[in-house]
């Protein structure tokens, strides 16, 4: 069990290493002067030789990545140059809007996903189980952001129940706060549930097929406390790596639907900074985001161990 | 191939998915010929029609006619999703392979890179790719190719791994076949079935993806209309013109829809082992 900790943590560091090399050399393959593209075609010699210079630009590649490494490690970000502040105050600013909006949305979308997939699959081949997998089919198909238009269209321009977009701040109160959240997170989450719904649907049946399970049945458990003691437990692995990659898509899927809102969360951080070619801010916020996955995926692969016993003997 | 073909029409996904997804080919090919109306035709007065007889499905704010636009966007999101599902088996299956009879440190190795393009989502390889050459339909087709690899790569190696051990090949191991020629004549050719159900899957979500991308200004630029991007411009409309943004999700929902059920048939025609496990 210590090996395969070990073993994990060593990859996921590993692959944080050349996720942060891919980062780095993308912005080093930028055809031309980063400088010269970050002021635009008007920029005078001397505004992109002190960019230059203010960027580090004229150090040895080597040591600018891992001056940028070092940096981060430390919390350390840079500076926009559009903005003027370090790039982390930018980004603690507005995750303190994309992060709740993610975890918000995984809440969402399990609560209504794993009680649906579990009833589904209890229920194999009812009317029941038939509609909630024909609806599962329509809402994997339904861009998040579309689902956001229509739910602003009918929520907020129609019923007017909820702000149609916009942050007023956590200062504003947590209700008035959580209530403009309400439909980014619903946007989120409802073609994260369905696909969810339908992964813990086969995940069960494929456990309920098991012979443990004809056991626990035969030994006269009723068919509720089979599924909750026996079946759950071990369909919980491919929801799972599921719901570590859902997290991944929902942190990403924030960027598109921030833009539909207006949230000043990282993804509209990130689409003005591509607007004004403010490309320090982009690199440490996607940077930011791959690290987050990548460190959620070992969370992942480390929670494989809690729910599964037999994983904690094997060596490696 | 008519016989196959026959067969799969009797599985309900399949027909339905595959009439679905024909008529989505089919209204991109003909926009090729006609549209009822030239979609960069900027006519003022009619703009933001309701849908009628003289626009099926109205107009825009710039008088464009909607139909016209959902034929030739469709020809886009086709072309996108198609590449990039192409660029994902075209790199994916060969290293998935070339892993899985290789093995050891270069297996390893191979999956491991996976792993790291796995940790971009297709949405923040096309933030860093536009960030630098800025947006248009060939940067979205690179994110979400580059994102479709170790989909393809994974799927592979783990089809090719259970081949080995097969009899068959080792029968072809005995005849002198390197592994090459093996992986080309006789691993390849029996994990079509699942490459192919997978890559029905990749378009579909390409398809998202795509008008996802569009949506924010990373996709197809104008002139050319893309379903994403009718969606963004539809958005300060709502109030008054809300055909403007149902008809393009629709039109993204029913192909997504299409594509899903004609992967989910032919999961089934292609393994009929499986029919019973899954329903």
């Amino acid at each position: 069990m210590i090996m395969f900790l070990i073993r994990k943590i060593l990859w996921a560091t590993a692959t944080l290493a050349v996720a942060s090399v891919l980062v780095f050399a993308t912005l080093e393959i930028i055809p031309g002067d980063p400088a010269q593209v970050m002021l635009g075609i008007n920029a005078t010699d001397e505004a992109i030789a002190a960019l230059r210079q203010d960027l580090g630009l004229n150090k040895p590649v080597l040591e600018r990545y891992f001056s940028w490494i070092f940096g981060m490690l430390q919390g350390d970000f840079g500076n926009s140059y559009t903005y003027s502040v370090p790039v982390n105050e930018l980004v603690a600013d507005r995750i303190t809007i994309s992060l709740p909006l993610a975890l918000l949305s995984l809440l969402l979308s399990t609560v209504i996903a794993i009680p649906l997939g579990l009833y589904s699959a209890s229920r194999r081949g009812s009317l029941a189980d038939t509609s909630i997998m024909a609806l599962s089919q329509v809402g994997i198909a339904i861009p998040n952001f579309w689902l956001a238009l229509l739910l602003v269209y009918f929520l907020a321009i129609w019923l007017q129940l909820v702000p149609a977009g916009g942050f007023p701040g956590w200062d504003a109160g947590f209700v008035v706060a959580l209530k403009s959240l309400l439909l980014p997170t619903i946007s989120l989450a409802l073609p994260q549930a369905a696909i969810l719904s339908r992964i813990t649907r086969s995940a069960l049946l494929e456990t309920l097929g098991e012979d443990y399970i004809r056991t626990a049945r035969a030994k006269g458990l009723s068919t509720g406390a089979t599924i909750w003691k026996h079946g759950m437990r071990n369909a919980m692995i491919p929801v799972l790596t599921i719901l570590g990659l859902q997290f991944a898509y929902l942190l990403a899927g924030t960027i598109i639907i921030e833009n539909v809102f207006y949230l000043p969360g990282l993804g509209r951080l990130v689409f003005q900074a591509i607007s004004l070619r403010d490309l320090i801010v982009v690199e440490s916020v996607v940077m930011m985001l791959v690290a987050t996955i990548i460190v959620i995926n070992l969370i992942v692969d480390l929670a494989y161990l809690w729910v599964d016993p037999r994983l904690r003997h094997r060596s490696a | 191939m008519t016989g196959f073909f026959q067969t799969a029409m009797r599985n309900r996904s399949f027909a339905t998915g595959f009439v679905i997804t024909a008529m989505v080919v089919l209204m991109a090919a003909v926009s090729f010929l006609w549209t009822p109306y030239d979609v960069t035709d900027l006519d003022i007065s009619a703009k933001l029609k309701a849908p009628g007889w003289s626009h099926w499905f109205g107009t825009d704010h710039f008088g464009r006619d909607i139909f016209s636009m959902i034929m030739v966007g469709a020809r886009n999101s086709i072309a996108v999703a198609l590449v990039a599902v192409i660029i994902g088996v075209g790199i994916g299956v060969p290293v998935g392979c070339w892993a899985s009879a290789r093995g050891g440190l270069l297996d390893e190795a191979l999956m491991r890179g996976n792993d790291v393009i796995f940790a971009f989502p297709a949405l923040l390889s096309a933030v860093m790719i536009t960030a630098i050459f800025g947006p248009g339909a060939i940067n979205a087709i690179i994110a979400i190719g580059i994102f479709n690899i170790p989909v393809f790569a994974r799927l592979a190696r783990g089809a090719a791994l259970s081949l080995w051990p097969r009899d068959f090949i080792m029968a072809a191991r005995a005849a002198g076949k390197n592994k090459t020629r093996i992986t080309i004549e006789h691993i390849v050719p029996n994990m079509a079935n699942l490459l192919i159900v997978q890559a029905t899957i990749a378009f579909a979500l390409g398809i998202i993806q795509e008008a996802g991308l569009a949506y924010v200004g990373l996709g197809t630029q104008p002139p050319l209309p893309s379903w994403g991007k009718m969606l963004n411009e539809a958005q300060t409309m709502m109030s008054f013109a809300p055909h403007m943004a149902i008809i393009p999700g629709l039109a993204i929902v029913i192909t997504v829809v299409g594509l899903n059920l004609l992967g989910d048939g032919l999961r089934d025609v292609l393994d009929p082992r499986l029919v019973r496990k899954r329903d």
